[in-house]
């Protein structure tokens, strides 16, 4: 079955470069782009959605269906 | 899905105060899933600080909410609840606004079991004011007023609030993001004074100083420090050497202050 990928919104004007949501990341899908976290493979997310609880900035949104 | 935060906020108001990684705007969005849980109509909700850069929390919530004077958050809230019993009532603040200046207020609300619910984020420091040290500020570490190491033994919140009477106590971290609201809404249920401490980061004002090089470096901290309780049972004492116990970590049904002053009230009328 194939699997059902979330669409990963990172909202830079709220984004305050920390690297929580890359760190700690499971599968490795974020990435620091200059100052702003930025998806780096997608295929990989499990849409866990630690990026977005961690995130202590409203930045990073997972939207799933 | 993904969360809808904005329900909850004031239109306009992010980007938020707090500096990057600082572990607040993670307790604030825990505590707006919580609302969102327990489904908190905004116009029966007040949401109560002190002074500090944890107490800016309530500036950026959608409901009834009062920015007090430092320390004082407690008094405010008492007086909100005793006027409008009705309301839920919830406090916020950091470490050094609920256990120096606000110690006072903060044992006395556990004292009387009055039904509100205390969130304390517990960043070990005076974040807003430069990193002075706090109450909680372990002993030995950093702080701008103790360059040398801080002589002081440090508070434990979670065990002063049950030594001083509160009802439920819960303990949780920032990097336990999602255990956060579950806290928060299970002492909100609670009918009593309820606390829940959140083992907070200031990379800023303290993590700097005592040799975190990042705020990763904190987060994994509060990730190694923290033990549930439950796993706590089945740990021997030497394994739970510099730990930190988490989830709710005591619960006790006692009268609730609202109850028994409506009960002084029924008296001082019969009296006539
Ligand atoms: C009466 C009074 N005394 C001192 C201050 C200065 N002051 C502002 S915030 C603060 C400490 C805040 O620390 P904490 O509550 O731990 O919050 P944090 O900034 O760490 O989140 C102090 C001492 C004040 N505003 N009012
Ligand atoms: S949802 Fe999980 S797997 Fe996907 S990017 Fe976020 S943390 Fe990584
Ligand atoms: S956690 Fe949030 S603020 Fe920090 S880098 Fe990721 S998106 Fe940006
Ligand atoms: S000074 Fe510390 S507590 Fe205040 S916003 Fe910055 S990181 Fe947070
Ligand atoms: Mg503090």
């Amino acid at each position: 079955m194939e699997k059902k990928l979330p669409k990963i919104e990172i909202i830079e004007k709220y984004c305050k470069g920390c690297h929580i949501c890359v760190e700690f990341c499971p599968k490795d899908v974020l990435e620091m782009k200059g100052f702003y976290a930025s998806v780096k493979n997608l295929e990989a997310c499990i849409s866990c959605m630690q990026c977005e609880l961690r995130c202590p900035d409203f930045a990073i949104k997972v939207i799933t269906e | 899905m993904s969360f809808d935060y904005d329900k909850y906020l004031r239109p306009g108001k992010l980007p938020h105060i707090w500096c990057p990684g600082c572990g607040h705007g993670i307790v604030m969005k825990g505590l707006i899933r919580a609302m969102d849980t327990l489904k908190l109509k905004k116009e029966e909700t007040a949401i109560v600080s002190g002074i500090g850069c944890a107490s800016r929390l309530p500036g950026y919530i959608d409901c009834c909410t009062l920015h007090t004077a430092h320390g004082r958050a407690a008094a405010f809230a008492t007086g909100v609840k005793m006027a409008r019993p009705e309301m839920n009532v919830i406090l916020c603040g950091g470490d050094g606004d609920g256990t120096a200046i606000g110690g006072n207020h903060f044992i006395h609300a556990c004292r009387r079991n009055i039904d509100m619910t205390y969130i304390i984020m517990n960043n070990y420091i005076y974040g807003m004011t430069g990193g002075q040290f706090s109450p909680c500020t372990p002993t030995g570490h950093k702080a701008s007023t103790t360059p040398y190491g801080n002589p002081d033994p440090n508070f434990d919140i979670a065990k002063l609030a049950i030594g001083a009477g509160a009802t439920f106590v819960a303990r949780g971290t920032a990097f336990h993001a999602n255990q956060i609201d579950k806290l928060i809404v299970e002492a909100i249920q609670h009918k009593g004074f309820s606390v829940v401490e959140i083992l907070d980061d200031c990379p800023t004002t303290y993590g700097r100083r005592n040799k975190y090089k990042s705020v990763i470096e904190m987060m994994n901290r509060l990730k190694d420090v923290a033990v549930p309780v439950k796993a706590a049972e089945k740990m021997t004492a030497e394994q739970l050497q510099g730990k930190v116990l988490t989830g709710v970590l005591y619960k006790e049904d006692k009268p609730e202050y609202i109850a028994e002053y409506a009960k002084v009230i029924e008296r001082a009328k019969a009296a006539k």
